[in-house]
């Protein structure tokens, strides 16, 4: 996991190559290697956008009205979850939680963590993107 | 001396602008000549109130919040570094209720110190939990442990005592001390917290359990969503590495202990205790079979404390303090102190450390203030997503394991999440469904498939199709997922979608979803 994790920090997703060459590497087969790459959510097998956000649809989001944001956000940016824009521009990928909890609904942009969010303020965000 | 001022950089604060707010103190005070030191700290959590600065005034810290980046102008020329007069002035911190009802023994020294400081760290009492259990030898601290009555913070309340005393007569070496640092449940952000504002403690809590059971190496777990929480904990760890406070002989005494960070990958159900072996072994998180227990065979099959973060984070008091003083603290068989998540549609949304008891009602409104929305309260979420739902009727309920139990819910993690009236409740059951089936690790198949299930029969009780029946069917799945499932994602999951519809039946019923 930590190799995959590692390819994952350098390429931004696992391309079908690396997991014959991690599979080799480590001695496993690649279905072993397969089987971990797709239980978890955080790896990509595909590149994402160049910018990504995480929206978070758990509970203390939802109770601050996460589900209007999401189909804001996702209507703005005309993609369903997971979605990547035509031009590859961005990914919006739905997470579970980020420990943002009192400061709801929240999101992850590029890794950095923005919260109290509306829909203006996601689209000041989207806006500021380049 | 240079005075002080204090700027939260836990995730939360930084999530609402600290970042930002830090930068206009510093280019405040240059352009107006004056001098101060800018400390990053972690959050006091009193969230609705970040960013939340301080500053070492002459009569003690003095506190103004929230701030955005535009007030500082205005906050500097106020007089802010002599803790002047301004709108967002709220005072001495520790003056505020929500900070002065609390017990923070956990939690003494976050949002107040600066984390990578190790001299701070002692500077506030710290490692004088290791400094006695050095004196004590691992029995006694194991016995001092268990008469604090200590149980888990993690989800299941098992005594923390019991467990580490199985580790210690446990054969095999090495030995292991893993920290379940997952933290999955939504409206839960206790260990994060602790990661960003104070890991020293983490890692004198982690050492203790180590010299208590005999193991040389530990890890702690930390999930993919907290990049922040993972890059101060590497860094305590270097700096008390470099300070002889972990490696080979600690202070000079003939015990050696290591640790480091792992990163989680965004699996929900690797927080449970035997998934998340199996992820640090480098697997699919798969939930495995007990016995054997992971405190006889657990990473890589050698005897594993595996605690929740914020049981290792109470043992360092619990050593300096002794157990008795821990122990006069609470209600029942639920000692000590916990720290409550106040979270989601809530006023005073934040942290607060209380011994176990106070009434849900007391927390929601004394607290909690209500919602922040300004309407009415119409549920309670308690203990994540596996947690029940609670009315405003059980609001007499005290934060107590036993007490939750006793009405279908649980503690867990200590979450509680606010929903005012406009919560669609077959909705939440349905999320509830789907987390399960989104989040399962496979093995079984009533949470496996029975999960799809349970959202197509909600959908179709909403949708009024042959309601009764469908309504018989929803039951008899929550009780085969209950009973045939190997761990509490799939047995519980049916807690929020059971309460839901004892407590809320109106939002399942046609009827009612046309008029609205
Ligand atoms: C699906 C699932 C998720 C869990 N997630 C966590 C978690 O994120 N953090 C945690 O400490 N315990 C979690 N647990 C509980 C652990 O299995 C285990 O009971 C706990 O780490 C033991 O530590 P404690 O005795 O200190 O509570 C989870 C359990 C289940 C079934
Ligand atoms: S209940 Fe669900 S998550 Fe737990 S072991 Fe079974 S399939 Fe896996
Ligand atoms: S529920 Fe969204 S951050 Fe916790």
């Amino acid at each position: 996991m930590p190799a995959l994790q590692a390819l994952q920090a350098e390429f931004g997703f696992i391309p079908p190559e690396a997991v014959l060459a991690v599979a080799e590497a480590l001695n496993l087969t690649r279905a072993e290697v397969h089987g971990v790459l797709t239980f978890y959510h955080d790896l990509r097998t595909e590149p994402a956008g160049r910018h990504v956000l995480k929206l978070c649809r758990a509970e203390a989001c939802q109770s601050m009205g996460a589900d209007a944001l999401a189909q804001h956000t996702l209507g703005r940016v005309g993609v369903e979850w997971g979605g990547t824009t035509p031009g590859g521009g961005l990914t919006v990928e739905p997470v579970f939680c980020l420990g943002l909890c009192a400061c709801a609904p929240s999101a992850l942009l590029d890794g950095e963590p923005v919260a109290r969010l509306t829909p203006e303020r996601i689209d000041a965000l989207l806006d500021g993107l380049a | 001396m240079t005075t002080r001022l204090f700027v939260p950089r836990d995730a939360g604060a930084l999530a609402v602008g600290a970042e930002d707010v830090a930068g206009a103190l510093a280019a405040g005070l240059r352009e107006r000549g004056q001098e101060a030191e800018i400390v990053r700290t972690g959050s006091r959590g009193l969230y609705w109130l970040e960013p939340m600065v301080e500053v070492e005034a002459p009569g003690g810290r003095v506190a103004y919040g929230p701030v955005a980046a535009a007030d500082v102008p205005g906050l500097l020329d106020a007089g802010l570094l002599a803790g002047g007069a301004h709108p967002l002035r709220l005072g001495r911190p520790e003056a505020l209720p929500f900070l002065a009802r609390q017990t923070r023994l956990t939690f003494a020294r976050c949002g107040i110190i600066d984390p990578r400081s190790l001299a701070e760290y002692r500077a506030h009492g710290g490692y004088r939990g290791l400094e006695r259990a050095l004196s004590l030898g691992p029995v006694a601290i194991v016995d001092e442990v268990s008469r604090s009555g200590l149980r888990g913070r993690g989800g299941a309340g098992f005594p923390t005592g019991i467990k580490w005393q199985t580790v210690l007569r446990a054969e095999g070496t090495p030995k292991y001390i893993v920290c379940n640092a997952d933290e999955g449940d939504s409206g839960t952000f206790a260990d994060r917290m602790i990661m960003e504002g104070d890991p020293f403690l983490l890692i004198e809590g982690m050492t203790i359990a180590a010299l208590a059971t005999g193991a040389s190496e530990g890890f702690v777990y930390i999930r993919s969503e907290y990049p922040h929480a993972i890059e101060t904990m590497n860094a305590a760890i270097n700096t008390a590495r470099a300070a002889g406070l972990l490696g080979a002989h600690i202070q000079g005494s003939a015990f050696s202990f290591d640790m480091s960070v792992r990163g989680g990958a965004g699996s929900y159900v690797c927080g449970e205790e035997t998934a998340l072996l199996d992820s640090l072994e480098g697997k699919r998180g798969m939930v495995r079979a007990r016995p054997p227990l992971p405190a006889h065979r657990g990473l890589f099959g050698k005897p594993t404390v595996m605690n929740n973060l914020l049981s290792f984070a109470a043992v360092p008091t619990i050593l300096a303090d002794g157990a008795e003083a821990y122990a006069a603290i609470g209600m029942g068989r639920s000692r000590g102190t916990m720290p409550i998540q106040l979270a989601g549609n809530i006023r005073h949304a934040g942290l607060f450390e209380a011994g176990f008891g106070m009434t849900l009602g007391e927390l929601v409104y004394d607290i909690g203030g209500g919602t922040a929305s300004g309407r009415p309260v119409r549920a309670v979420q308690a203990g994540g997503p596996l947690g029940a739902y609670f009315p405003p009727s059980l609001f007499d309920t005290p934060f107590d394991y036993e007490a939750l139990a006793a009405r279908d819910g649980l503690l867990g993690h200590g979450g509680l999440v606010v929903f005012d009236d406009t919560v669609d409740m077959a909705k939440q059951a349905r999320f509830a469904m789907e987390f399960c089936a989104f989040e399962s690790c496979g093995k079984c198949t009533p949470c496996r498939i029975g999960s799809v299930r349970g959202m197509e029969v909600i959908d179709r009780i909403v949708a009024g199709e042959r309601t009764s029946e469908n309504l018989v069917l929803l039951r008899d799945l929550c009780d085969t997922m209950r009973l045939g499932s190997l761990c509490a994602l799939g047995g519980l999951t049916p807690l929020p979608v059971m309460s839901a519809l004892t407590h809320f039946p109106e939002d399942f019923s046609t009827a009612r979803r046309v008029a609205a």
